[in-house]
């Protein structure tokens, strides 16, 4: 496992990225059971959700016995769940185009200028991320209620926006603050508006952040709970996260409906996470580092 | 916030200067509001709708928040139309009754302490183990970047999911758990059903949801370290532990301090975890103070006076911890 080049030549120790046969292979040991552990929940729910209808009564360690797509049949044929889905993927798209728009031009905005208001607006995005959601549910609820947004995409998307954007929005100014000002400075020179400096010029290179803040965006609408269970509460309104609770209710459960519903709710998920995974390591740390 | 460090104040001076120099900054002349208008219209607006949005649907919430728990409104007494009757509000301005109710009551700080409990070892846990998975990452070695996907994809699945998938994992009657132990010739644990058990295992839960976070975050902490400081350190002799001591603790210290802020805030208001695995349950025994502020305000005669005094008071603990967290830093010379 020689990967590095090796300290000055001649060196009797092992250099730096060396090791032993035996710290290899417990490093390797170490990560292989981390690996499993993050991995088995979610490769026990594609299992279950493959077993035939009332498969999901048998915990028996068996792989595969009798694969069937009986679930997912009747998950997508049988229940709203399409509906759900197609509610939730609304949401979240809404929520990820606004929220990355919205705080992109805010991050910019604070990074770059100093205007009357600027602290202002840092507490207001730092303490924002601070707030519990009940105690903002029931005066939102009424909020929503009173503006007549309740079952209403919309209003879902812009509670969630309260959610996302003061943490995406901090992550981008971290981000442009990284990025030289004389870029700025050039475009200007160029002939460029504030405005046409950061859409054309600063926002390409942003591209990492950007990435970070949309994932981030999606996953606080496609993940949502609780404002979704009170805000939607009409059948054909709910979204992913409301409607699953139905499938495994108090006096009445069917796993199979829920995991078979499950895998395809993390697909999309897991697909936009994979398209954005390489830039979280440097958007995130470039944003969280300096928050 | 104090984040007019040098580099901030610097940059400001740089637009003023830019734009018309630093004069004409302070004067009360005539033309004040218009040149303003002018220097800062378009940072104004590029901000304005975060503002407006915060303000409108955070600002009036939570000041709305704070007067209901303030009086003694429930489902029964609000106003509210049905049919085409109004029916006016009824409820009344109890002063701080609310308060005095809930923290004289054994249950607020019954649910506070496990609240600080769930919130203090499942912080400490992914910290732990995100620093630790983070260590090993952050090595040469073969497969790392097919490790690190596979062990960011906890975070990658909706919390939601997540949690019933646990639910599932954890069934006392057809859950794999439970078929493990009984295959290591353990007897089945009713995990759901006992107060202990369903704390640990939402403890779990949580710590598989929140490791990848950490690791991540951390992981970008150590490789913005200068590699040449441990060869220095190497070099001069430095033990394995020494390094890490000197070089690895105060480089991820700037990392660290955020993440472990945001993840404390992150685990204390958690609810999706706890309300789809045990609903609070066995009796209210895994329920954190947002969830019980949740079920106040949406079960049963939905309490919202009392829901709203849950959370001023869960507000006012973050708040309160976010300050001596942040007076702490500092005192140990970290610029916040």
């Amino acid at each position: 496992m020689s990967t590095v080049a090796a300290g000055p030549k001649g060196t009797r120790t092992r250099g730096r990225g060396e090791r032993g046969v035996a710290a290899s292979i417990l490093l390797h040991t170490t990560l292989v059971v981390a690996t499993l552990i993050s991995l088995f929940p979610i490769v026990w729910l594609v299992l279950t959700s493959l077993k035939p209808r009332d498969g999901w009564l048998s915990s028996e360690l068996e792989i595969f016995n009798q694969p069937s797509l009986d679930n997912y049949v009747r998950v997508l044929g049988e229940t709203e769940f399409p509906t759900w889905l197609l509610n939730s993927v609304l949401a979240a798209a809404l929520t990820t185009v606004l929220g990355v728009f919205v705080a992109s031009t805010t991050g910019y905005a604070i990074s770059r200028f100093r205007f009357p208001g600027h602290r202002g607006v840092m507490w207001l995005l730092l303490v924002t991320q601070m707030f519990p959601v009940a105690i903002l549910i029931v005066p939102l609820y009424n909020l929503m209620a009173g503006l007549g947004l309740l079952n209403q995409i919309p209003g879902l998307v812009i509670a969630y926006l309260t959610v996302a954007v003061p943490f995406c929005a901090w992550m981008m100014k971290s981000y442009f603050d990284t990025i030289p000002r004389e870029i700025d400075q050039a475009g200007m020179v160029d002939g460029l508006t504030p405005f046409g400096t950061f859409w054309r010029v600063v926002l390409p290179l942003a591209r990492p952040s950007l990435a970070v803040t949309a994932f981030y965006s999606f996953m606080t609408a496609w993940g949502e709970v609780a404002y979704a269970t009170v805000f939607m509460s009409q059948e054909e309104k709910r979204t992913l996260g409301v409607g699953l609770q139905q499938f495994v209710g108090q006096h009445w459960s069917d796993w199979g409906l829920l995991t078979a519903s499950a895998v395809l709710i993390a697909i999309p998920a897991a697909v936009v996470f994979l398209l954005v995974q390489r830039h979280l390591v440097t958007g995130l740390t470039a944003g969280a580092t300096k928050l | 916030m104090a984040t007019s460090t040098g580099r901030v104040a610097n940059t400001a001076r740089g637009q003023a200067a830019g734009a018309d120099g630093a004069r004409g900054h302070r004067g009360g002349s005539p033309g004040r509001i218009g040149r303003a208008l002018t220097r800062h219209w378009y940072a104004w607006a590029m901000t304005a709708p975060v503002i407006i949005v915060t303000c409108v649907l955070v600002g009036w919430p939570l000041v709305r928040g704070i007067y209901l728990s303030l009086t003694d409104a429930t489902e029964a007494n609000v106003g509210r139309t049905i049919g085409v009757n109004a029916i006016p509000a009824t409820y009344e301005f109890v002063g701080l009754d609310n308060y005095i109710d809930i923290l004289t009551s054994g249950l607020f700080w019954e649910r506070l302490a496990w609240t600080v409990l769930w919130t203090a070892v499942c912080v400490g846990l992914h910290y732990g183990l995100g620093l630790g998975l983070a260590m090993l990452l952050h090595r040469k070695l073969r497969f790392r970047s097919f490790y690190r996907v596979l062990l960011i994809l906890p975070w990658a699945i909706p919390g939601f999911v997540s949690a019933f998938i646990w639910r599932y994992l954890f069934n006392s009657d057809f859950g794999v758990i439970n078929a493990m132990l009984k295959a290591a010739g353990l007897g089945a644990v009713g995990w759901l059903d006992d107060p202990t058990t369903a704390k640990i295992a939402v403890i779990a839960v949580n710590v598989w949801l929140g490791v990848p976070f950490m690791m991540v975050a951390i992981l970008g902490g150590l490789q913005s370290i200068p590699g040449e400081l441990y060869e220095a350190a190497e070099v001069d002799g430095a033990t394995p532990w020494q390094r890490f001591r000197h070089i690895t603790v105060p480089g991820l210290r700037s990392v660290s301090s955020t993440v472990v802020l945001l993840g404390t805030i992150w685990t204390f208001n958690q609810f999706p975890v706890i309300y789809l695995i045990t609903r609070g349950g066995p009796g209210s025994s895994t329920e954190i103070l947002v969830t019980y502020a949740f079920r106040e305000a949406f079960t049963g005669v939905r309490n919202y006076s009392g829901s709203a005094t849950w959370g001023v008071l869960i507000l006012a603990l973050l708040v309160v911890l976010a300050m001596v967290y942040r007076r702490a830093l500092r005192r140990q010379g970290e610029v916040w």
